[in-house]
Order: structure tokens, then C-alpha cells, then sequence
């Protein structure tokens, strides 16, 4: 219709303009807006984090002190293991997880909705409810262990909440049930979309169900697959609101992670700097997740045209 | 030997009835092809023969074996399919041998087949390639060869051609015929088109509604369609079917189209025997384009049928003329030789080819003669 109305011969080419404002304003005002928030932010917390500021932000020219500072700190290390343990430990558990409530729907069984919901649903609450729900259940004298106990197996132990090696699986575990219902549903819109006649074609090969999925379906997944890891490192790394309602980095500080170090330098301890510097560090991880995955997408639309 | 063998086969979903008691026998060695148009059942027909649905009732006989409650993998079958189903992740050597690694083929057997199936298809140096870096012709070979190298009792190709551009759709379907003719497969091929019905098939079902409406040669499909549907189903363009009125002289029977108007057409047959108790009531004639042909054309009646005729319309489409004429006031379409561009509106002469003619009951709609 666009098209129809611009080729009207003798129609000033201003009413366009006019006629096309709405659009402009719905689209470009918020894009430009919130690109400019992040854009300046960004830039602003870099500056920040060469400075000596403390409470308050101030200028000045430290170099990298403010980085060493954190690199160095016990908290910081402490952080980045945890983050690398969480990271991989939740990104590989909430795939498989995914993969399988996938595939266990995808057999036709009945009441597939209901289910696809319950498992989606997690996903609709909020990370700080995620939190706090399991840090009850976790709890030893009110959750699981407790239930347990009173059901009558006296020596039963599910303490790893205020265990210090163990919390940080406590994460893994609320960040699962949260998640894997996502990665569910991106599995089975995938297993969904095989060709029927792939599978057809299989069939007549003589593939049992498990050669199926192995050698035939799943492979045709591994693009969803890595679109899956990447939203779920890029939550891993920037996570915060779990670990703060579920154990607040403790006990101690065994389950600490980046985004609460960025928290604590910046409104606990007043190291304005410092907090910066963490943040954009932060965003450093991010990039080196990010930047090679629109590298692969760019790759594949490529592909994808010249094909 | 019945290569296969179809009895009282239907199959229903729910309330709609997809088949309805189909029967075919397929001698080993023929190539039959399953043609009808999109929701006549032929595919879901194809399926239930591989064994990938389940007949409502009925058998399947594959090599006088009835494959009811055999899965696929074990009837001794191959599939192409239209979208040729390459395994993606695969190179074309290993789509070809998953079979054989499913069934747990010796490697070395393996490579024998693979390396005779590569030569016969000429895919030897596509063997290291995967399924996205062919061209679509190269991925049909690929398909075949993954069927052929199984060396079943059971060739069976769904709409295998559909995907491919005109030019080589037609190379393709000489490729087929030429491969069916050297190793002498017995195939059964779901089309929705004619001409491949046509050119490919030793013998054709014809199918429409669920029902096999005619299952003959070729030459027998296209000469005596055994109804209405098949003589405007098959060739293009199809049958002319017009209403006529079946009269008698004393040198035999005569076909009236329009009869009563003043352009009536009054065609003489010659040995419709089966015509007789018809003489008196009304029929349906149907005279293929190529037997409507320009005044001057010799179609060796004796006498020869001219008849003039309104021109309506003209489509000259290189190798002939189709026109648009009317016989006794009904529209029919005749092929005639290219260079006679008859003027729409006006009347030309046109031979009439009555030996060829085609008489239909109006009510059943059956061949009569």
C-alpha cells in the first residue's frame, strides 16, 4: 500500500513524511533514547572506572589502578571461579535438561500443553520469587531436609544452602528450574520443524529411535542449540537477583559472583571506582561470548543468501 | 511374481475416508505410476506401502509377503521422497550407507555398494560433499543412490520430481526411465502430473477420490479412458467432453453434437458395437485435441470428416496451433500444425479424426465405446 500510495503521480512527496510521523516517532524516538542511555552509560562507567572516585564521582586519572585493585581482591577471584563453575555447570545441565523434557514431549503424549506450560512457567516468575522460594526449600530447619526428617528418616542431610563448598550448586539448581523450561521450548519448536520425510527416510534406513535422534534429528539442532547457550551464558555472567534472594553470596562469600561484587564495590563500600571497574570488566565476559556468536550469525546468513 | 499385491485397502481419518478399497497387482519389473490430483490419496497410499502409515483395513503384499505388521526398515523397500530428505548433517557417502551401518553391513560390503551405486549415478566426486553443497539435481542422484544401493524388492518415488525446475525435471525423468530400463527395478512412482505418468510408466493407476479409477498401459489410459474423470484428467490439453446425442442410420451409428441447432456436427462412427444400446440417448463424446486438426489434414477416415467450424480463440505455441473452436455450439480445443493461424471470429475448416472418438455414459460417466 506504501508503494501504491508514494507512486501517485503529483502527490507532494511531504505528505509522505506526514503520513509516515507515527512510525517514525514509535520507532525511532524509543530506539534513540535507549540507545543513547546505553551508549552514555556505558562510556560514563568506563570513565568512571579510570578515576579515583569513591562516594562520589569524581575526575581524575588513576590508569588501571582501579582494575588491579579488583583483579586482585579475593572477592573478585572468588567471583570469576564461582562464575566459571555456575556458568558451565548451569549452561550444560538446563541444555540437557531442555533437550530431554523436549524430546520426552515430543513422543505425541497426551496433556502436551498442560505440561509445555508447567515447564514454561517457571520462566514467567521473577528471578528475586526464584530466589526466595528456593532458599526455603534449601533451608535445612524449613525446606526439603526438614520434610525429610519429619517423614521420619532422622539422619537425613540436605544442607548444601549453608554449605560453603556446596552453595554454589544450590545456584545451579534454581537457575535450572528457572531456565530449562526456555531451552524446552526452543528444542521443541526445533525437533517440530525436522522434516517430516527426514525422519521418514530414516525409518525406511532402519534407524531405531535412539540412531534417530543421534545421527538424523539432533543434528539439525545444533543452530538452536548454540543460540540456547549463548542467551543462557550471557544470564549466567550478568546474573545477580538469584544469587542476592537465594544465599546473598554466602555463606561468606562462597557464592559470589561478578554482578554482586559490582554491587558490593559500588553501594556497600562506596568504591565507586573500583565497582566500575569490575562492571566493565563485566561487560568484557559478555563481549567475549557475544561478539563470536553474531560473528557465527553473520557466517550463517551468509551462507544462507549464497545458498 | 506380484512384486506387490493391494487388497481392500482403505484407510480413514476419523470421519474422512482417504481410500476406499484399493486393489492392485504390480508385476515384478514394471514402473507404475500413481497419478491423481493433490487429496486423492496417492501418497497417503505410497505410505501405507512403506509401511510409514497404517491401512484401516485391508493387506499389502511385497514379494508375496503380507507387510501389515512389518515395519518398514525389514519390507525390502526403498523411498525417494520430494523433498529428497537428505540427511543433512551427513556427506553424501554416509547418507548413502546409513542404511547399511543400520543394518549392520560389513564395512567392506559397504564400500562395494557405495562405489557401484557413485558409478552408475556418476556422484563419485560428491561422495566427500554434504547435502546443502548440491545443486537440486545433484541431491535427487543422491536420493536414488541411497534407495538403489539398498538393491530392494521395492522401488518407491513420492512426487520425486516437483522440486526440480522444467529443464531438468525432463532430464531427470529420461534418467529415471533409462536407470529403470537398465536395472529393471520394479517401481512405483506418485505423480501428480501426467506427462510423467505418460512418459515414465509401464502402467498407470489413475486415482481420484480414493478410488483407482483406471489401471491400464499408457497407450490404453490415453486411448479408452475408462471415465469422464480420466479422459479430462490425462493429456494436456485434456479430452474435449461435449453432451451429443447418439442416432442410427442404416450404415450405423451416428454422433450428433448440438443437435437440432442449425450448426449441429453429425459424426459417423465406425465399429462401436458396444455404442448400439445407447442409439436414441444422449451420450458424452470425447475427442482428443490432436484428432481436431486443420481443413486440410488427411486422418485416413474414409471419407474424410471436415466440418467448419467458428474460431474463438487462437494459441500458437510453437511446435502446433491450439485453438478454440466450437463444435455444435460446445467448446473444444483442436491442435493443429503451426503455421495455420485461423482469424477468431470467423469459421475455418477442420479435419476431424472420428476413428479416435470416445463415447461416455452421462450418467455413470463410464467408457462406453
Amino acid at each position: 500500500m506504501t508503494i501504491a500510495v508514494s507512486t501517485t503521480p503529483g502527490r507532494p512527496a511531504a505528505s509522505d513524511w506526514v503520513r509516515r510521523l507515527p512510525e517514525y516517532l514509535t520507532i525511532w524516538v524509543p530506539l534513540l533514547m535507549s540507545a543513547a542511555h546505553l551508549i552514555a552509560f556505558t562510556l560514563w562507567t568506563i570513565w568512571i572506572s579510570f578515576t579515583p572516585s569513591t562516594l562520589v564521582p569524581v575526575s581524575g586519572w588513576v590508569g588501571l589502578r582501579n582494575y588491579s585493585a579488583v583483579a586482585a581482591s579475593r572477592n573478585w577471584q572468588i567471583a570469576l571461579d564461582n562464575l566459571l563453575l555456575f556458568g558451565s555447570a548451569f549452561v550444560l545441565l538446563s541444555l540437557a535438561s531442555g533437550l530431554i523434557l523436549a524430546i520426552l514431549l515430543d513422543q505425541r503424549i497426551r496433556g502436551e500443553n498442560l505440561l509445555r506450560s508447567i515447564f514454561l512457567y517457571p520462566l514467567a516468575v521473577s528471578f528475586v520469587v526464584t530466589g526466595t522460594v528456593w532458599s526455603w526449600l534449601l533451608n535445612p530447619g524449613l525446606g526439603i531436609q526438614k520434610l525429610v526428617r519429619d517423614l521420619g528418616w532422622i539422619s537425613f542431610r540436605f544442607d548444601w544452602l549453608i554449605d560453603r563448598d556446596m552453595a554454589i550448586w544450590t545456584i545451579v539448581i534454581a537457575a535450572i528450574w528457572q531456565s530449562s523450561g526456555f531451552a524446552m521450548a526452543l528444542f521443541l519448536a526445533g525437533l517440530r520443524s525436522v522434516d517430516a520425510d527426514l525422519i521418514k527416510a530414516a525409518q525406511i534406513d532402519g534407524a531405531g529411535p535412539i540412531r534417530m535422534y543421534r545421527r538424523v534429528i539432533l543434528p539439525t539442532l545444533w543452530p538452536i542449540t548454540i543460540t540456547v547457550i549463548v542467551i543462557q551464558l550471557q544470564f549466567a555472567i550478568s546474573t545477580f537477583d538469584l544469587v542476592r534472594a537465594l544465599t546473598n553470596g554466602g555463606p561468606g562469600i562462597a557464592t559470589q559472583l561478578p554482578a554482586l561484587v559490582v554491587y558490593d564495590l559500588m553501594f556497600q563500600r562506596s568504591l565507586l571506582g573500583r565497582g566500575a571497574a569490575a562492571a566493565v570488566l563485566m561487560l568484557l565476559i559478555l563481549l567475549a561470548v557475544l561478539l563470536p556468536y553474531a560473528a557465527w550469525r553473520y557466517v550463517q546468513r551468509r551462507r544462507a543468501i549464497h545458498a | 511374481m506380484a512384486a506387490l499385491s493391494i487388497r481392500a485397502l482403505s484407510k480413514r481419518y476419523a470421519n474422512l475416508e482417504v481410500l476406499k478399497g484399493i486393489d492392485l497387482d504390480i508385476e515384478s519389473g514394471e514402473f507404475t505410476v500413481l497419478v491423481g490430483p493433490s487429496g486423492c490419496g496417492k501418497s497417503t497410499l505410497l505410505n501405507i506401502i512403506a509401511g510409514l502409515d497404517l491401512p484401516s483395513s485391508g493387506t499389502v503384499e511385497i514379494g508375496g509377503r503380507v507387510v501389515n505388521d512389518i515395519p518398514p526398515k525389514d519390507r525390502d523397500i526403498a523411498m525417494v521422497f520430494q523433498s529428497y530428505a537428505l540427511y543433512p548433517s551427513m556427506t553424501v557417502r554416509q547418507n548413502i550407507t546409513f542404511g547399511m551401518e543400520c543394518r549392520h553391513v560389513a564395512k567392506a560390503e559397504q564400500e562395494k555398494a557405495l562405489a557401484n551405486v557413485a558409478r552408475l549415478l556418476q556422484i563419485e566426486p560428491l561422495l566427500g560433499r554434504k547435502p546443502s553443497q548440491l545443486s537440486g539435481g545433484q541431491r535427487q542422484r543422491v536420493a536414488m543412490g541411497r534407495a538403489l544401493v539398498r538393491d530392494p524388492l521395492l522401488f518407491l518415488f513420492d512426487e520425486p520430481l516437483s522440486n526440480l525446475d522444467a529443464k531438468l525435471r525432463v532430464e531427470m525423468r529420461m534418467e529415471i526411465k533409462r536407470l529403470h530400463q537398465r536395472i529393471g527395478a520394479t517401481i512405483v512412482y506418485v505423480t501428480h502430473d501426467q506427462i510423467e505418468a505418460m512418459t515414465m510408466a509401464t502402467r498407470i493407476a489413475v486415482m481420484h477420490r480414493g478410488v483407482v479409477q483406471q489401471f491400464a498401459d499408457p497407450d490404453t489410459v490415453y486411448r479408452y479412458p475408462a471415465n469422464l474423470f480420466v479422459a479430462r484428467f490425462m493429456g494436456s490439453p485434456p479430452m474435449n467432453t461435449m453432451p451429443a446425442r447418439l442416432e442410427a442410420d442404416a450404415s450405423g451409428p451416428v454422433v450428433v453434437i448440438g443437435a437440432g441447432r442449425p450448426d449441429e456436427v453429425r459424426l459417423r462412427l465406425g465399429q462401436y458395437d458396444a455404442a448400439a444400446p445407447f442409439v436414441g440417448r444422449d451420450v458424452v463424446v470425447g475427442i482428443r485435441p490432436e484428432c481436431i486438426a486443420e481443413g486440410s489434414r488427411v486422418f485416413s477416415a474414409d471419407p474424410p470428416v471436415v466440418v467448419n467450424a467458428p474460431v474463438e480463440m487462437v494459441e500458437p505455441t510453437g511446435a502446433e496451433t491450439i485453438v478454440l473452436l466450437r463444435l455444435g455450439g460446445e467448446p473444444a480445443l483442436a491442435r493443429i500444425t503451426p503455421d495455420i493461424r485461423p482469424t477468431p471470429g470467423a469459421a475455418a475448416p477442420f479435419a476431424l479424426d472420428t476413428r479416435r472418438i470416445c463415447l461416455f455414459d452421462p450418467e455413470t460417466e463410464r467408457l462406453i465405446a
